[in-house]
């Protein structure tokens, strides 16, 4: 919802990323304002995973341009910990699985290092086990889950879900959700968009990475945009959504881009 | 830390000859007459100068192994000093002189600071009694007939029990190392525990006394009568430092019916710099000897330290329905090699044993898991199982699995199995993004890895060698 008097989470101005020596982002700009829900459509390969990475601060990829402004920080100065610490959350397209670690003790820890950067009460076990087992009765999750490793073994779905309750624990001021409705069933998607929408007030902000219009049925998006070939070039209401599905990516040129400028 | 106790047992000998020879050192160089004064030096009956004698013969006929996956310059057994009196060791006046990187590990290990100063050589009387912490200890273990002493003074004071079974499980000539230690070792732990007899504390090599001047060519002998328990440790979480760079210990443990000893190591020699120079060479023979009935052997290993590791404790599973176990954490990290894991040897009926053994490897390191587990036509209904897991950090190092299986009896099961995992860019990536730094990730990841192994070692041991794991392995990632 866009509210008058929000003010900027995020200014992207400019910005270039490459790995490898291949750049991919090719000088992207965007704001988004506090209250503000964002979606980012485009093609396979269009870099939307990257944007995702680069702003998270993953050490693979190098920016070669532009800015970010992340709560009136520099947000390329920060190593990866701290942007997260600062209120980034990033929910992977591909969460990854860590053998051995108990997702009960991830959780807890991640939780608590937020907690203490927010100058709140850290959570003992016993504690935690009953904030995280609340959290998790929103999302429909096993109690199950807490006990096993880290993602291992979980279905598509459930890691999905997973990646929902740690942005559910964290509370973070900026969440990107990447394709986190890629694989899930109907009544999963429901349950997921369902917990979004708890999560989503005034104060924070989120962009949702997507393919498919369904999505947004449930989390009405402020702005839709479409990304092609490392740019955004394309923004427009929640309707652009609709459109794009109908009509597909051909008759988005990049001269169409002029709309990006205006919102940002 | 148990280890606060080291530097206050490093007290001058008793038995007077030490002091009267402060200053001697043995020419460089091995042959009958330097083991001739070894044992003269030490005072010894005509029985163990001849043990040492017999050894030595043995040693001339035998070859350095090659077999093993570590790669060392030539060892010239020429050049070293075979015999030198225990010294005390020079007290230091304040923490101001210790040296700062020595402070500086301790801090990160969060060794308490009047341990510190202990682990250091800093003269430390005044915040401890030493003299009352010792035999208070030494009083306890008394009252229930239990013998913990060195191998020097259990020679003078219980000669028979160890001419009856000193060389009894690690024979003179059973390799080319052991060989080695049997002709020149100078002292190490002893322990007896008598029949029926649990025994009341962890057994610490901190709390014997007269560990001085053990170090290089260490000997240690365990035995536990029927019915008898005890758990022992040795080594500690502390860096340690020799200036002898070849190291050779052997370790014997005896139990009898119904017995179960219980041996846990922390090691942690210094490794060499960061570019691999220096650092011990630690070639170990362990062996224990289920002898007895429904006897129990269990070695618990945390590896993280020394150049080159060469050690595999192994079980001799004589008695029907006796237990082998091996848990086994090995780190290497730079330049450091470590060849090791265990033997399982299967005579009597029922015999069973385990094999956990987790390999970590990061920087340029090489780490081998080498286990034998057989069976002899005898051990009927022998079981084994192993398992082998290898964890790399970065994609310089390297992890092998050398499993031998010599099964000859068909009713035994024996289960192996393997797996290789490693610390990547995206896992530590995932962390980050949920506000958790890289250090305190691998510290989550290696513990995890490593759970089954410390849930083995007694407590305080376990959370100081979770801190130790982190340590070694700083600097390693990101
Ligand atoms: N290591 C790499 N080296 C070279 N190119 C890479 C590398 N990693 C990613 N790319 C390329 O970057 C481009 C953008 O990838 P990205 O994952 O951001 O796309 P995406 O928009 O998220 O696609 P999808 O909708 O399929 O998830 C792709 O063409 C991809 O092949
Ligand atoms: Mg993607």
């Amino acid at each position: 919802m866009i509210h008058s008097n929000s003010v900027p989470v995020l200014t992207v101005q400019g910005l270039r990323a490459s790995i490898n020596g291949t750049e991919i982002l090719k000088g992207i700009d965007l704001t988004v304002k506090s209250g503000e829900i964002h979606a980012i459509m485009g093609l396979n390969g269009s870099g939307k995973s990257t944007f995702a990475k680069v702003l998270a601060g993953h050490s693979a990829y190098e920016v070669t341009g532009g800015s970010v402004q992340f709560e009136g920080k520099d947000l390329l100065e920060l190593p990866p910990e701290e942007r997260a610490r600062a209120g980034l959350f990033l929910a992977f397209q591909y969460p990854i699985e860590i053998p051995g670690v108990a997702n009960t003790q991830f959780l807890r820890l991640a939780y608590n290092t937020v907690q203490t950067q927010r100058g709140r009460e850290e959570l003992d076990p016993l504690e935690f086990d009953d904030f995280v087992r609340e959290k998790m009765k929103l999302l429909d999750m096993k109690s199950d889950f807490l006990d096993r490793s880290v993602n291992e073994g979980f279905s598509g779905g459930e890691k999905k879900r997973n990646e929902i309750l740690q942005m559910a624990l964290l509370e973070p001021k900026l969440s990107i959700l990447d394709e986190t409705d890629s694989g899930l069933d109907i009544d999963a998607l429901k349950i997921v968009a369902q917990g979004v929408n708890q999560i989503a007030n005034k104060d924070n902000a989120m962009i949702l990475v997507t393919h498919y219009q369904r999505l947004l049925d449930y989390i009405v998006p402020d702005y839709v945009h479409v990304m092609q070939a490392g740019r955004i070039v394309m923004t427009g209401g929640k309707e652009l959504a609709l459109e794009l599905e109908t009509r597909g990516y051909d008759w988005i040129t990049e001269n169409k881009s002029s709309t990006t400028g205006a919102i940002a | 830390m148990s280890a606060v106790l080291q530097s206050l047992v490093n007290q001058p000998y008793k038995h007077g000859f030490v002091t009267d020879i402060e200053s001697d050192v043995a020419p460089k160089g091995l042959n009958e007459e330097i083991i001739r004064l070894i044992s003269a030096k030490k005072n010894e009956p005509e029985w163990l100068l001849a043990f040492r004698l017999k050894a030595y013969q043995k040693w001339l006929t035998m070859a350095e192994p090659e077999w093993q996956n570590v790669r060392y310059p030539k060892i010239d057994f020429q050049d070293i000093s075979y015999y030198s009196a225990p010294k005390p060791k020079k007290k230091l006046a304040s923490m101001d002189e210790v040296d700062p990187e020595l402070l500086r590990t301790f801090e990160k290990l969060g060794v308490p600071m009047h341990e510190r100063a202990a682990l250091a050589g800093v003269a430390v009387d005044v915040i401890f009694d030493s003299v009352s912490v010792t035999t208070t200890y030494k009083q306890k273990l008394a009252e229930v007939g239990i013998i913990f002493c060195s191998i020097s003074e259990a020679v003078h004071t219980h000669p028979e029990l160890i001419q009856k079974y000193l060389g009894t499980v690690v024979p003179v000539g059973d390799n080319y190392f052991a060989a080695l230690n049997s002709a020149v070792f100078t002292d190490g732990s002893f322990c007896f525990i008598p029949k029926g007899v649990k025994c009341p504390m962890d057994l610490s090599t901190y709390f014997r006394i007269n560990t001085e001047g053990s170090g290089q060519f260490e000997r240690t002998l365990i035995i536990a009568e029927e019915d008898a328990s005890v758990s022992y440790l040795e080594g500690c979480t502390a860096p340690r430092f020799d200036t002898n760079q070849l190291h050779a210990a052997v370790v014997e443990l005896i139990a009898l019916d119904n017995a179960d000893i219980k041996y846990s190591t922390v090691q942690n020699w210094y490794a060499g710099d960061e570019k691999g120079i220096g650092g011990i060479y630690n070639f170990v023979t362990k062996r224990g000897l289920a002898k007895g009935v429904n006897s129990r052997i269990s070695w618990t290993q945390v590896e993280t330290g020394s150049a080159i590791t060469w050690k595999y404790p192994s079980c001799i599973l004589r008695g029907e329905n006796s237990v082998g176990e091996f848990y086994s954490v090995a780190v290497t990290n730079n330049y450091q090699q470590a060849d090791t894991g265990t033997k399982m040897i299967h005579i009597g009926k029922n015999t069973r044993s385990t094999i956990i053994s987790k390999g970590i490897s990061a920087g340029h390191s090489n780490s081998s898991y080498r286990g034998l587990v057989r069976v002899a036509p005898t051990a009927e209904g022998a079981r084994n199982y192993s398992q082998c897991d290898s964890m790399l950090i970065g994609d310089q190092c390297g992890a092998h699995t050398f499993p031998y299986i010599q099964v000859h009896n068909n009713s035994a099961q024996v289960e192996h199995e393997a797996s290789t995992s490693k610390i990547g860019e995206d896992q530590l990536f995932y962390f980050s993004q949920r506000g958790i730094g890289a250090e305190e990730a691998v510290s989550m990841i290696i513990n995890g890895f490593c759970k089954d192994v410390f849930q083995q070692l007694p407590m305080e041991f376990a959370v100081e060698a979770t801190k130790l794991l982190s340590f070694k392995l700083e600097g390693s990632v990101g």
